[in-house]
């Protein structure tokens, strides 16, 4: 880290900035710089970390860390196990968080998470001008020009990693009085009190949870039912480390879940009144000490939306294309959580992990090439294959292949299959670029889910410009390397690779 | 969670939710995700299986079958409710003439969320019997 006086990149102009040093920040900027591409990374937080530096309330990641899995911790098949890690090129940097976790939880701790983020930042190197605030942006010709704390800076690319951390609070009346998520206070005083919170997330969840012990009533609103990652097979739903106060809710244990809409609330005395009515039009009024508005957060995109990022959703997050471009302002890019902007196909309504560090990791990589790639000229090398080792190095990557575990029918193993130049690995590609661009004969492979059973693979035919979808059988053990898998992989490129008409 | 009131008046002007009250109306807007498209975008792929049950909120999308421009679907208007019903992959291409706003509802959910809304599932039927005497017309 640069000593106090030195900080880099002072203001001026740059090939590339990137804004922020949470695990999107500090990602895209070790992938850039591992491709040669010069950039100056700005952060308004005094150290690496972002969100993380405050964040969980409770101090705990929702995201696991396995420390046996069977997969040497240097392996980059051990991504699969390890959510909280970002990635590293180097056997010695992969897996930074098993090594500094205390071994009571596979959830890291919010300070160890804190600190795996700094020491990545350390390891490798990663430069980042602390304590410079992003402040305003304009355009000048083709330049976007940063007004920061510390002065001016230009860049024709800028990529903003700033997260998804401001608090929001719908406009219900008297909602804007009561603390957010964000204001909670230490979870003593909330001893012996009728806690009422607005919202049935998992910041909603996790806060009931923590209060547990403490809370005399614990009462939970919003308009729509609860949905359970352990049902829906995704990361859609509360997390199962917070489902205790849906089971007190069902037990009857004190703890109360509404789905309803919440009129107002009003001030009474030192309490409050909370005025609720539900979709069949009962109304309910529920007295409480605390009202909390776990009503989640929006993107701190400043003045972008005035410079003609279009943003969408209640997080206002920015439109984005499959390479996590504003879909409307090109030139500005994103990382980090905000790539949940960037939907995907969300097949069988199921959105990518974008919204966490295990999903979001490989979009920075993915980002970082395609950046070196079309802006800096500088070209990834890419491995050729020969036809024999095709099928089982396909399904290798489909039983092993972290980003396609991570980022299900969001992100695909590509592989030109030209008959003239040779059998090429593209590399990890977003599945929506494969099926929506075009090109020569080509097979991307997948992971999917359809939010019932165990995920699958799906293999993506491209045979004389026309695409066809093939979804492979279920495994019980998630092994798609047998028998029965190459030979169906077999015959679904055999037409491609003998130049035989496409069968679909 | 959050009241998306945006949404709730833009959904209260279209016929599908004619019959809706305003808590029901933002029971609705909870329901459904909101998506966006850039221009140009595909929002349905012919062929390509998992899509959903989208309603246009702002925006103009183009119905393409075999690369052929068939029509236009403007704010309101809805489409992948027959891959969603019949359990099938989509017969065209949905492509963003303009940015696009959606909302949208995953295949799973459209038959729980039809029978919990009968009103909504009557003003849906309305609206296929209209594309049926459209197509119908076209046929003869």
């Amino acid at each position: 880290m640069a000593e106090l006086g030195q900080k880099p990149f002072p203001p001026g102009r740059y090939r590339l900035i990137v804004v922020g040093s949470g695990p999107g920040g500090l990602q895209v900027s070790y992938s850039l710089s591992r491709l040669g591409v010069d950039h100056a990374v700005l952060s308004d937080d005094p150290a690496p970390g972002g969100m993380f530096r405050r964040w969980p309330v409770f101090q705990r990641m929702l995201s696991w860390t396995k420390p046996f899995a069977g997969v040497d911790h240097g392996e980059r098949a051990y991504e699969r196990y390890d959510w909280n890690s970002l990635l590293s090129d180097d056997q010695e940097n992969r897996a930074v968080m098993p090594a500094l976790m205390d071994g009571t939880s596979y959830f890291p701790s919010r300070p160890e998470m804190q600190k795996g983020l700094e020491t990545f930042a350390q390891r490798t190197g990663i430069r980042v001008r602390h304590g410079c605030r992003w402040e305003s942006t304009r355009r000048e010709g083709e330049d976007f020009v940063l007004t920061t704390s510390d002065g001016e800076y230009r860049s024709r690319v800028v990529v903003f990693a700033v997260g998804v951390a401001q608090p929001y609070r719908p406009p219900i009346p008297g909602l804007a009085a009561v603390p957010h998520y964000g204001d909670f206070r230490p979870v003593e005083t909330y001893k012996d009190r009728r806690v009422f919170i607005v919202g049935k997330q998992n910041s909603g969840f996790e806060i009931a949870t923590g209060l547990l012990p403490f809370a005399r009533q614990l009462v939970l609103a919003s308009p729509s039912p609860t949905k359970l990652s352990v049902l829906t097979h995704t990361l859609v739903g509360v997390r199962a480390r917070y489902v205790q106060p849906y089971e007190d809710a069902a037990l009857a244990g004190g703890v109360v879940i509404l789905d309803t809409t919440i009129e107002e609330v009003m001030k009474d005395g030192a309490g409050y009144r909370v005025r609720t009515r539900n979709a069949a039009g009962r109304e309910l009024t529920v007295a409480a000490d605390d009202v909390i508005a776990a009503t989640g957060f929006v993107t701190p995109l400043r003045d972008l939306p005035a410079l003609g990022v279009a943003t969408f959703g209640q997080s206002r997050l920015p439109a984005q294309t499959p390479f996590w471009e504003s879909a409307t302002v090109p030139g500005i890019f994103f990382a980090g959580t905000i790539t949940q902007g960037a939907a995907g196909l969300k097949k069988h309504g199921i959105p990518s992990n974008s919204g966490a560090v295990q999903g979001y990791r490989y979009n920075a990589r993915v980002l970082a090439r395609h950046l070196a790639e079309t802006k800096f000229d500088v070209l990834a090398t890419r491995e050729r294959m020969d036809a024999e080792t095709l099928v089982p190095y396909l399904l290798e990557q489909v039983s092993h292949g972290p980003e396609l575990w991570h980022q299900r029918a969001y992100l695909a193993r590509v592989i030109d299959l030209d008959r003239d130049a040779g059998i090429t690995n593209e590399g990890i590609v977003p599945l929506q670029a494969f099926l929506d661009s075009g090109g020569g004969d080509a097979v991307a492979a997948t992971l999917e889910s359809n939010g019932q059973g165990n995920p699958y693979p799906v293999v993506y035919v491209r045979n004389a410009g026309s695409i066809a979808e093939h979804p492979m059988p279920p495994h019980e053990l998630l092994d798609f390397t047998g028998a029965e898998y190459r030979e169906q992989l077999r015959g679904l490129l055999e037409p491609v690779l003998s130049g035989a008409a496409s069968p679909a | 969670m959050a009241v998306r009131d945006d949404v709730v008046n833009a959904i209260a002007a279209f016929s599908l939710f004619a019959d809706l009250t305003g808590p029901q109306l933002e029971e609705v807007a909870h329901l459904f995700d909101e998506s966006f498209f850039g221009q140009g975008e595909r929002i349905l792929r012919q062929g390509v299986s998992g899509s959903g049950f989208y309603i246009i909120l702002e925006g103009t999308a183009g119905i393409r079958v075999d690369n052929v421009d068939r029509s236009t679907l403007k704010a309101g208007d809805y489409f992948g409710e027959i891959s969603c019903l019949l359990g099938e992959v989509p017969v065209a291409d949905i492509v963003a003439e303009t940015p696009l706003r959606c909302l949208v509802l995953p295949a799973t959910q459209l038959e729980g969320f039809l029978t919990a809304h009968p009103r909504i599932m009557y003003r849906l039927l309305q609206g296929e019997a209209r594309k049926l005497k459209n197509t119908t017309k076209w046929l003869s």
